[in-house]
């Protein structure tokens, strides 16, 4: 579904990313796993056709991103960034539904739509109606959530979604994304710098550093198969400290 | 409401062309008391007459533009100066006879009336007192004291039968030479900040004692004989009033008369209403002083809102799509931004006084000035708005499939419209303060009021131009502030 043959690009004299392939299957969720920096962002910015690589090609469901097919490719995806990239001036509804109005739904579509939307994420109609500036960080999200799925795209893009978020939303929010996920069907390309959540969503990982891609496979295939010491120490790096594993195991 | 504005002004400026050569008779002035008063006269003739009505166009600057309103046809009649006809408007100083005048100006569609019987010319004011300390008494005096300080009216300056030539003839060096409003001239002269001034042999403040006129013994002032100059258009559609002006006026005010009637308006704080009455005979028309100002200031007020009104509304049309497009295309904008800049950094009243040659006097030229002098805060505000976007925003409503346009209307500009209102909001205030300067070409609104105050030294008159003016500044305001809650989104207020 999501095919990066070779891609390279860089920004000046900094390469961002380095010579990656990458192939996410229809239905799968991959995660690109690193710390902030090492060119996961770029390569979701790259998909959308937002920066265009260097050399090698992008191509979703077959398509090469290009000035030309970019506006189809990107009508296939849903795209949500970490603090939520909601307009602060339209409330969450009219944020969930301006995909919609953009290309001109009649509202007897948009509302059932949207009624659907904020039943799965839990919300009721006052919520709704409230500003961006009045909802949560977790409600934040779920409406940036909501948006990304109105056009109900086969592909979506998440940019550490749950990363501005408390422990415990965040914790929340995890399963109810991989329960929405797994009931929809869609193929899921997601950035984190967070190894649980790796973990947790990803059934393949790429580990990247420096603009490159140290690893690709399982957390199995990471953890009991290093390619190179740095997988072990981003691993090891983020494990709980030896009480707090006590605690988890008993 | 921007597009009623915009009709609105249209109307203003389609009622102020189609006025020409119909109408009311437009009886204009030059912004000095014995202009002024002359003119109030003439008007008064002319509604006694009976055969068209009497439209006031006081206070048009100097003769540069009062001229060229007649020229234009935008008035029909004012009081000149013989001198002034032949040396300033037909640019020949050997026509010196009226009858020898009259020929040049019948080609250009004028007419001159009959001599009103007084001769204003130029002459030098000094004070009493120190006049008898250094024994002045001729301006060939004045070469022994080339330390004294000077201030002349910015005519009297330029023009040859004025400083430059009276210069040369008398062979003066004073070092310290400068332009003055002729109505501060003799407060500064007074008050001692200066020691010789222009004046007119006729003024009435020169009867106010204390001040003495330097003897013109090598006779270079010409003597300028008062007459009314008129369209022919006029005298031809109305030549009963022209026949019952001149039968009325013709060598019927002699110097002193004039002197007289000048110090009653400079000196006494009469009305120029109730001064023109009384010379006509006092009792043929009542002079109705205070409901008079008022409703004067009532009118000014509407007038003053069309000058605001229509200039913003057109710096706004064209004022925020030149934002958005500096915004868009960067090496463009910075041209654009300079420009408009360029333009803010000429004086206002200059930019008004350029839009003549192209545009006339009146409210079209002041229309256009203002408007060009509103378009900077609200390029500014427009520019500032967008590009300090959060660019992801704007990456995010691509991502979402809206067009360019969509992105405009629905994200940029709601987003930007804090600054893009502040933009504006500054423009109208300052375009209220900027439009009593329309006056001085004939483009009425408070200004009107100000500049007579300025020629009157009438402080009460100054003030029933700017208090409103300022009333008003304020009042738009608060009326943005309202405005704001029904265009900038709740979320970013």
């Amino acid at each position: 579904m999501i095919e990066l043959t070779s891609v390279s690009k860089r920004f000046g004299a900094v390469p961002a990313v380095q010579d990656v392939s990458l192939s996410v299957p229809r239905g799968t969720t991959h995660v690109l796993l690193g710390s902030s920096g090492c060119g996961k962002s770029t390569i979701l910015r790259l998909i959308l056709g937002l920066a265009w690589p260097d050399a090698g090609t992008v191509a979703v469901d077959g398509v090469v991103v290009t000035a030309e097919t970019r506006a189809s490719v990107v009508a296939q995806i849903g795209y949500v960034v970490q603090a939520g990239g909601l307009f602060p001036h339209l409330t969450a509804a009219r944020n969930v539904t301006l995909p919609a109005e953009a290309r001109h739904w009649p509202p007897e579509r948009i509302r059932p739509r949207l009624g659907d939307l904020a039943a799965m994420v839990g919300f009721d109609a006052p919520t709704l109606a409230r500003l961006p500036g009045e909802l949560s960080g977790g409600q934040r999200q779920r409406v940036s959530l909501m948006r990304a799925l109105m056009l109900d795209p086969p592909v979506l893009l998440l940019d550490e979604p749950l990363g501005a978020l408390d422990p415990v939303v965040r914790a929340d929010l995890q399963t109810q994304l991989r329960e929405i996920f797994a009931a929809l069907g869609k193929t899921v390309v997601m950035v984190t710098h967070d190894v649980a959540e790796a973990v947790l969503f990803g059934a393949t990982i790429s580990l990247m550093t420096e603009g490159r891609v140290v690893q690709q496979g399982s957390f199995a295939d990471l953890a009991s198969r290093p390619a190179e010491p740095f997988v072990t120490e981003f691993l090891s790096a983020q494990a709980p400290p030896p009480e707090m594993a006590a605690y988890l195991r008993r | 409401m921007t597009r009623a504005l915009a009709a609105i002004g249209a109307l203003i400026v389609a009622c102020a062309w189609a006025e020409a050569d119909t109408g009311p008779a437009r009886v204009g002035s030059k912004s000095f008391t014995e202009s002024y008063l002359l003119a109030e006269i003439v008007a008064r003739l002319v509604e006694e007459a009976g055969e068209v009505g009497a439209a006031r166009r006081f206070g048009l600057g100097g003769t540069g533009i009062v001229y060229r309103a007649l020229e234009t046809g935008e008035i029909d009649v004012y009081p000149e100066y013989s001198g002034t006809i032949s040396r300033a408007i037909l640019g020949d100083p050997t026509l010196e006879t009226l009858e020898a005048m009259r020929e040049p100006l019948r080609r250009r569609g004028l007419a001159v009336s009959a001599p009103l019987g007084f001769e204003n010319t130029y002459a030098l004011a000094v004070r009493e007192e120190m006049a008898q300390r250094l024994a002045l008494r001729t301006i060939g005096d004045l070469a022994r004291h080339p330390t004294l300080r000077a201030a002349f009216t910015s005519g009297f300056l330029e023009r040859d039968d004025g400083w430059p030539g009276l210069r040369r003839h008398y062979g003066l060096e004073l070092a310290d030479v400068r332009a003055i409003e002729h109505a501060l001239a003799y407060q500064a002269l007074a008050s001692g900040q200066v020691d010789v001034i222009d004046a007119f042999s006729t003024d009435g403040r020169l009867a106010g004692g204390g001040l003495r006129l330097l003897d013109d013994d090598r006779r270079f002032f010409p003597r300028y004989a008062a007459v009314l100059l008129a369209r022919q258009a006029f005298i031809d559609r109305a030549p009963r009033t022209w026949a019952a002006i001149e039968r009325r006026l013709a060598g019927r005010i002699d110097t002193p008369t004039m002197s007289r009637l000048n110090a009653r308006i400079d000196l006494q704080g009469t009305s120029i209403e109730r001064t023109a009455a009384d010379f006509l005979g006092g009792s043929r028309r009542p002079v109705d002083g205070r409901g008079r100002r008022a409703r004067e200031v009532l009118a000014l007020t509407l007038d003053h809102l069309g000058l605001v009104g229509v200039s913003l509304a057109a710096a706004v049309l064209a004022g925020v799509p030149l934002g958005i497009a500096a915004a868009r295309f960067r090496v463009l904008g910075q041209v654009e931004l300079v420009s408009v800049g360029v333009v803010q950094t000429i004086p206002a009243l200059a930019l008004l006084c350029f839009m003549i040659p192209v545009f006339g006097i009146g409210k079209a030229p002041a229309l256009v000035a203002l408007s060009l002098y509103a378009l900077l805060p609200i390029v500014r505000g427009a520019y500032t708005g967008l590009i300090t976007l959060d660019r992801q925003l704007i990456e995010i409503a691509g991502v979402l499939g809206l067009s360019a346009w969509q992105r405009l209307v629905r994200i940029e500009l709601p987003l930007a419209s804090v600054a893009i209102m502040a933009g504006i909001k500054t423009s109208a205030v300052v375009t209220v303060g900027t439009a009593t300067l329309a006056a001085f070409i004939g483009g009425g609104g408070y200004g009107t009021l100000i500049v007579r105050g300025l020629a009157l030294n009438d402080v009460g008159t100054i003030l029933a131009g700017a208090i409103p003016a300022a009333a008003m500044a304020l009042v738009i305001h608060g009326m943005f502030e309202v405005l704001d809650r029904a265009v900038i989104p709740r979320a970013l207020r």
